[in-house]
């Protein structure tokens, strides 16, 4: 039976198809369906699901229940995986218990990332952890059960990595069971499942010397995945049978983009497509590059394999030409006329790039209809001056930067609009006025906020409070008072959290009382210490649907 | 249909467009073809230019469409029906929405209709689906429906009307499927 998925809904009935039975995620694009979907659907099929508070947590949670003999899948965006680090090396020293996959969405192009263009796979050199990297929805469900097998059988996490043009995009998938966004068979235990805990400090206790020895048998783990990995059908070459004089070698979206352009271009060229980043299979590449005098390497972002194949080539075929990322920009998502443009360079034929025609100005993203931040945007436009510093963080609220409001200095990670506001004001004359939203102000921004009382700065931190985590699609959060699975739950106020961190200055308004909110912010703005404004007022568009 | 069909549908935020991309994937695995679409979510999402890729035919490799590929480009907005002209060819198809969002430092509505006309000329389909929908369904949220409906019935497309209503049953939600399907035989009647 073949049914359109979306990528990320592949991935949720790969893992079903697995019999996953923990789930937990901090949302993020292009990642956040995944935990969409668990949501709803987690229940009736005898799965725990949760939102966690970060990916850190949501990392540890599924230690935890690995630990105890749960399957487990952890889903998250390229940065979530820089939050979770921490946790995620010493997890492969530890390896799992019960199987476990990490589900990394990367976005080249940076369509619905601030921050960075970062390339994940690089964790693979950082922590050992083996990635897959699928190209369309069908391998997306292949790989994920795939990455279940292989973490079930060698006891280490493995990642799936996808990139955005993989998780949002929709093919037909062949699927085992009923698909799952129709509900899939109850299974008969409904509840939550239950694990245990054994006691096994020599496996879950990373202290020296005996970590140690942990990252030895790491090592060795590895070393004896790379022989599944040579036979692995997920490494695949095609195309000419015969030797021709270039060969191309791509793994992830980016093969799509080669076929379509093989196609567009009339050639038969040999194809080693590489589902596996991590380990790879070097018998195979080294096999493949015996004859070519020219290779292509097809990449999107950093090209960590024209590194690894080029240090290959050194024993198996020195005089190999390999191409990458010299024709190849390491900058934005790739496409077939990019690639088609790469391979008639090497091959010395004309290649005609497409002109792109701006006939209109661009239209930025804008606030929704009625949305609470634009009261917030309006307000500190007038205070703009340059003795007022507007801090910004990861959120809805950062269209504040947008040329129509400009009401944004800086901008970087989650929770960074304290943490940076914090150190302006501390060592300048000048006002720091930090936003975060609910969601982030949970996620990373209250270590932040301990520090502006510990080491006495005085920004003035306004929570926008719009009662859900807006962006990413209406998650709740801690300040909600439901779980990811709809259970009632205590609901954490951000006032609350403030005053016991030691804030004395905290104000929680109605944004839409405009005169109140601007007095509040001049007042706070005079404060020698730091100050707190919750502006909670709930997501226009959610509030909407809450009406249907 | 040796070749393959590339349509982009091109609009702002909030106005549908992930719905009509699944049911034109629906409708043209209905028919039997490969399929692969392409969308954006999230930040891209917010009251800006948003636009999905819809390929289908005997094979479909990748999901985006290239520069100068696109054989039809459905714009739900005027503005960002035009702005696709990069995806666009000579023989490439516009069916757009008579419809104008201003938005800031963007083009008055005259300019922007002018340009429009002048750059696609006989390639234009201006067709008033809000208007149409806001007066006879007295809801302009199933334009992008009538629209499909227009471009089905006029054989604009290379999908049967049949199968495209087909696809409609499967992917909008129950209390909204009536309305929908309203929309989309309405624009037989006006056709």
């Amino acid at each position: 039976m073949k049914q359109i998925l979306l990528g990320n809904e592949a991935i949720v009935q790969g893992a079903l198809e697995a019999d996953v039975n923990f789930v937990s995620t901090y949302p993020g694009t292009p990642s956040s369906e995944i935990g969409n979907i668990f949501s709803k659907i987690a229940k009736d099929n005898g799965v725990y699901f949760e939102f966690s508070t970060n990916e850190k947590v949501a990392l540890e949670a599924a230690i935890g229940a690995s630990f105890s003999g749960l399957k487990s899948l952890v889903a998250m965006k390229n940065f979530g995986l820089n939050v979770c680090s921490d946790s995620l090396l010493p997890l492969c020293y530890t390896g799992t218990k019960a199987p476990m996959v990490i589900i990394v969405g990367d976005d080249p192009s940076c369509w619905s990332s601030a921050q960075s263009e970062e390339n994940s796979r690089a964790f693979a050199y950082l922590a050992h952890i083996p990635i897959l990297e699928p190209a369309d929805s069908q391998e997306a469900k292949d790989f994920t059960k795939l990455a279940f097998e292989i973490s079930e059988r060698f006891n280490l996490p493995v990642i799936v990595r996808t990139t955005t043009r993989v998780a949002h995009q929709r093919m037909p998938v062949a699927i085992n069971q009923q698909p799952c966004l129709a509900g899939r068979q109850a299974k008969l235990n409904t509840k939550h499942p239950k694990g245990e805990f054994i006691k096994n400090p020599h496996q879950f206790v990373t202290l020296p010397p005996r970590v140690l020895e942990m990252k030895q048998e790491l090592l060795e783990k590895i070393e004896k995945l790379r022989e599944l990995v040579e036979k692995s059908p997920a490494n695949e070459a095609s195309g000419s049978p015969t030797p021709t004089k270039l060969g191309i070698i791509t793994s992830g979206v980016s093969y799509l983009h080669v076929m379509e352009s093989l196609e567009e271009l009339n050639l038969k060229l040999p194809v080693l497509k590489l589902g596996f980043f991590y380990p790879l299979p070097e018998r195979k590449i080294k096999n493949f590059i015996r004859n070519p005098k020219e290779v292509l390497i097809v990449e999107e972002l950093e090209g960590y394999l024209e590194k690894e194949i080029t240090t290959l080539s050194k024993d198996m075929n020195p005089k190999l030409k390999i191409f990458g990322k010299n024709l190849l920009s390491p900058i934005g998502e790739l496409t077939s006329t990019k690639v088609s443009f790469a391979i008639s360079k090497i091959l010395g034929k004309k290649y005609q790039l497409p002109k792109i025609e701006q006939v209109l100005p661009k239209r930025f993203p804008n606030p929704c209809l009625g949305c609470p931040h634009l009261v917030t945007f309006s307000v500190l436009k007038k205070l703009k001056s340059k003795d007022v510093i507007f801090g910004g963080d990861i959120g809805c609220y950062m269209m504040a930067g947008v040329p129509q409001y400009d009401v944004q200095d800086y901008l970087f990670s989650m929770g960074s609009s304290i943490g940076i506001g914090h150190g302006i004001s501390k060592i300048t004359k000048q006002k720091v006025v930090a936003l975060i939203g609910d969601s982030t102000f949970f996620h990373a921004g209250i270590p932040a906020l301990i520090n502006t009382v510990f080491n006495k700065s005085n920004p003035l931190i306004i929570v926008l409070d719009n009662r859900t985590t807006a962006m990413t699609g209406h998650q709740t959060n801690p300040g909600i008072g439901k779980t990811g699975m709809g259970e009632e739950t205590t609901e954490l106020k951000p006032e609350e959290i403030a005053k016991a961190c030691g804030v004395k200055n905290i104000k929680v308004i109605d944004p839409i009382n405009i005169n109140e909110y601007e007095n509040t912010i001049k007042e706070f703005l005079q404060k020698s210490d730091v100050s707190l404004i919750v502006a909670r007022r709930i997501c226009a568009l959610l509030a909407k649907r809450q009406q249907k | 249909m040796n070749k393959i069909f590339n349509i982009i549908i091109a609009g702002v935020g909030g106005q549908g467009l992930v719905t009509l991309t699944q049911i034109l994937a629906e409708a043209a695995l209905i028919e039997g073809y490969d399929v692969k679409t392409s969308e954006l979510h999230g930040l891209s999402q917010r009251g800006g230019s948003v636009e999905t890729h819809i390929r289908f035919g005997k094979k479909a490799y990748t999901p985006l469409i290239d520069y100068g590929k696109a054989d039809f480009i459905l714009g739900l907005e005027i503005q960002e029906g035009l702005r696709m002209i990069s995806f666009a060819n000579k023989r490439t198809i516009f069916v757009i929405n008579d419809n104008y969002f201003s938005y800031f430092n963007g083009l008055k509505k005259e300019e922007v209709y002018k340009r429009t006309k002048s750059l696609l000329k006989k390639r234009l389909y201006l067709i008033p689906a809000s208007d149409v929908c806001k007066k006879e369904l007295t809801n302009e949220v199933v334009s992008g429906i009538y629209l499909l409906g227009y471009c089905a019935f006029k054989k604009l497309i290379p999908l049967k009307s049949e199968s495209i209503l087909e696809a409609i049953r499967k992917v909008v939600p129950e209390k909204y499927l009536e309305l929908n399907i309203k929309a989309f035989n309405l624009a037989k009647e006006n056709g």
